[in-house]
């Protein structure tokens, strides 16, 4: 552990030297710069006047901004004797899992690309890339024949592979003990009881307005949509991050959403962000790769076929396939627990100069979060910006819940915290579904890997993901999951096997979510 | 004949953390120790007692002619829940006396694991300074560090990679932590209203500010160029396994 100053001052120069070389900082020199021939800019107090100068004009909120996104995003300094993949993840086991279920997939892909026969990057040829470009805005209206691609991997794989994994220093005893979760998470992470939980999501309790709650129709608006929404104006009017971070707890009106998001994430759609957009969608029309067969096969499978989503579909292929194009994202791999693929081009086997990564952004599990593009669509209709928001909320909060890793909203401690929260609170109905061999991580497990998208309403899911912005934190989808085991307790109790009890809990677009957070964390007797 | 091979236009993976290998200013010669196995401190009979000790002792021996001033501890920990340091000292009343030299505690329950049966901090590095200690921590000629781990649910706990940094290092660079960390008096709050500002501040900030900078020109900045081909070329083998 660093010492709290030595601490400081390397988060401080990290944030700096990440920065150094931003087009932000391009930008604060050409204002400071600028700035000079002002009258009010005196040359014996220079630097005091420029950064007066900054202050009023505006761009130290746009730092300070930064430096907020910079400090969210990126964990604290390590240890200065710990190795980078101490950063990634610290505990060595779990590195090893993330490694085997790597090699898992690459193997999948590369056998899948020997027996198709198809390459995993081919150059397009002329013709076909002006056909391409021409469809660009139809992309759903293609019928390829992918019938001989297969997913990568299912949820259920990756839950198994969870399951499974043990820490090699843990009693992992024979005989039942205290030492074994009941669940099926079987490692020893900590993971918030409901009194800390109570603490964490304060502004979540009964004495605080909500949006998803407080504004229903037999709710005066008077007593808290009114004064809640002009807060949001002022927030956006003062453009500060932390702010909008802190005002998201409570909800989002709908009007102001899109752009408190965006204020949250510090995407500021600035011309070369555009620029970089269609740079990305060059590279898609002179590159065809095997996973964009796959992202297709999965867009058709999931986002196509549902109610809500399916009007996206062609906006879904445009940001997935330049996302799979994007180097960008590389930078995430710094404190993911995962690594990226790579390959060599042809003919130039072993030698470093030619190695790549593959795809370019190396993510090649993107099955089953694509559905979870698909919402930011009713909220961001120009395509540059839908897609810098989704790469950002990717990078900030959705990778986590498809790598190994021990943090405390990776999908591990997730699970965990669900199965714990159902134990300690509802262990009648633990029991009784363990007994009926319905194990409830096995139902809960998908709503959370994507998020709970496509299982709400969308309004629902929108507010729900207002919060983890607001507490960037994925926590609250494991209490979510426990907290609608708890709202259908009394028919889970009467079910008699897995199928039953998954009947019972297939159709949650009737919930209303905020409802049953407050009264799991704040009104369940315990 | 080949031609020469392109330059990549692609980026490497993100340098590893500032601080590592950076020119991060931590003594780069440890002292040199012995360091023994950890020692279970249990009674009844250490083979056939089922049950965890719970205790552990590591002792490590400094050459006994080059008694250690002690700058920093240095280690990562493996599953230890709570961490004792004891010292023995070379003072000049010892000189000649052949009795057993005393045995000061200068770290007491220093916790590394704040929830026990749980993973957090099991396997994280840790640096103990000489500042944090509750006794004088010069001519050291023995450290005895001694592991605790209450929680049962583990089979085995230690530390690894024990190192002892002396005091004194000649450069800045690796005074780096000693002075930073002496850095932080009970802060008073800033007088806006006063005059001349404080000189001790001014200069404590003004070496901060030049560590900084230090830092900052050590690292090359981590612009992005965006290519993932080399050289318009992506025609690629199959994916490695590394």
């Amino acid at each position: 552990m660093l010492e709290q100053d030595t601490g400081l001052s390397l988060a401080i120069a990290q944030i700096v030297q990440r920065l150094k070389g931003s087009s932000l900082h391009s930008q604060l020199e050409r204002q400071a710069r600028g700035s000079l021939h002002k009258p009010e800019i005196k040359l014996d107090s220079l630097k005091e006047d420029i950064k007066e100068f900054l202050k009023t004009s505006g761009w130290e909120k746009r730092l300070q901004n930064a430096v907020y996104s910079e400090l969210n995003v990126f964990p604290s300094p390590c240890h200065p004797a710990a190795p980078p993949e101490h950063m990634k993840e610290p505990l060595v086991y779990m590195r090893k899992a993330q490694g085997s279920w790597e090699k898992r997939i690459l193997k999948s892909l590369n056998s899948m690309c020997t027996e198709l026969s198809i390459p995993l990057a081919r150059k397009r040829p002329i013709g076909e890339q002006k056909e391409l470009l021409n469809k660009w805005n139809e992309m759903g209206t293609d019928e390829p024949d992918l019938s001989l691609f297969r997913p990568v991997y299912a949820p259920k794989d990756f839950l198994e592979v969870l399951m499974n994994l043990r820490n090699p220093n843990y009693e992992n005893g024979d005989q039942p003990s205290f030492r074994n979760h009941l669940g099926l998470i079987q490692v020893p992470l900590k993971v918030k009881d409901i009194p800390e939980l109570r603490d964490y999501f304060s502004e979540l309790g009964l004495n605080t307005g909500q949006l998803g709650i407080d504004d229903s129709t037999q709710v005066p608006p008077e007593l808290f949509e009114n004064e809640h929404v002009r807060v949001g104006q002022t927030v956006l009017t003062e453009q500060d991050s932390a702010a909008a971070q802190q005002y998201v707890r409570q909800g989002c009106p709908t009007a102001l959403r899109a752009e408190l998001w965006a204020l949250i994430l510090n995407i500021s759609n600035q011309p070369e962000d555009i620029l970089y957009y269609e740079q990305l969608k060059s590279n898609v029309i002179q590159h065809d790769l095997l996973v964009d067969s796959l992202i297709y096969k999965d867009v058709k499978l999931t986002a196509s076929n549902d109610d809500y989503y399916f009007v996206f579909e062609d906006y879904l292929y445009q940001v997935l396939l330049c996302f799979s194009r994007d180097t960008s994202v590389l930078e995430h791999f710094s404190y993911s627990s995962a690594t990226p693929p790579k390959s060599y081009i042809r003919g130039k086997l072993g030698l470093e100069e030619y190695a790549v990564f593959y795809p370019p952004n190396a993510l090649s599990q993107l099955n089953s979060f694509i559905i979870s593009v698909a919402p930011l669509c009713f909220l961001y209709h120009e395509p540059s910006k839908l897609y810098q928001i989704f790469r950002e909320m990717y990078v900030r909060f959705f990778f986590r819940l498809h790598s190994i890793s021990s943090h405390p909203s990776g999908i591990v401690s997730l699970c965990l915290l669900f199965e714990t929260l159902l134990q300690t609170h509802l262990p009648q109905l633990f029991y009784h579904l363990r007994e009926i061999g319905a194990q409830p991580l096995r139902i809960s497990f998908k709503w959370m890997v994507r998020a709970f998208s496509g299982y709400l309403a969308t309004d629902q899911l929108l507010l729900l993901w207002d919060r983890i912005l607001g507490y960037n934190s994925l926590e609250i989808l494991a209490v979510l999951a426990a907290a609608v085991f708890a709202f259908r307790a009394v028919n889970l109790m009467e079910v008699t096997s897995l199928a039953a009890a998954e009947a019972v809990l297939a159709d949650l677009s009737t919930l209303k979510v905020m409802p049953l957070l407050q009264i799991f964390l704040f009104a369940t007797v315990t | 004949s080949a031609s020469p091979a392109p330059e990549p236009c692609w980026m490497e993976p993100p340098a590893p953390s500032l601080g590592h290998g950076a020119g991060f200013p931590m003594a780069p010669d440890p002292a040199l120790c012995t360091v023994r196995s950890p020692v279970a401190l249990q009674v009844g009979d250490v083979k056939t007692d089922l049950a965890r000790p719970g205790v552990a002792v590591i002792d490590v021996a400094l050459p006994p002619t080059q008694p250690l001033d002690l700058q920093e501890i240095v280690f990562k920990n493996s599953y230890t829940a709570f961490l004792t340091v004891r010292v023995q000292r070379r003072r000049p009343c010892d000189v000649g006396r052949e009795g057993a030299r005393k045995w000061v505690t200068c770290l007491w329950n220093h916790c590394l694991m704040p929830s026990p049966h749980t993973e957090a901090g099991s396997q994280d590095y840790f640096s103990v300074f000489r500042h944090q200690m509750l006794c004088d921590v010069d001519q050291v000629t023995a450290v005895r560090l001694i592991l605790r781990q209450p929680s049962p649910v583990w089979l085995h706990f230690t530390l690894e990679e024990l190192r002892l940094y002396p005091r004194g290092q000649q450069s800045l660079q690796t005074g780096f932590p000693s002075w930073l960390s002496n850095l932080a008096p009970q802060q008073q709050p800033e007088n806006l209203h006063g005059g001349v500002p404080d000189p001790e501040k001014v200069s404590t900030e003004v070496q901060q500010l030049w560590v900084l900078t230090e830092m900052i020109r050590a690292n090359q900045t981590a612009a992005r160029i965006g290519r993932f081909d080399v050289d318009g070329c992506y025609d690629i083998n199959l994916l490695s396994y590394t």
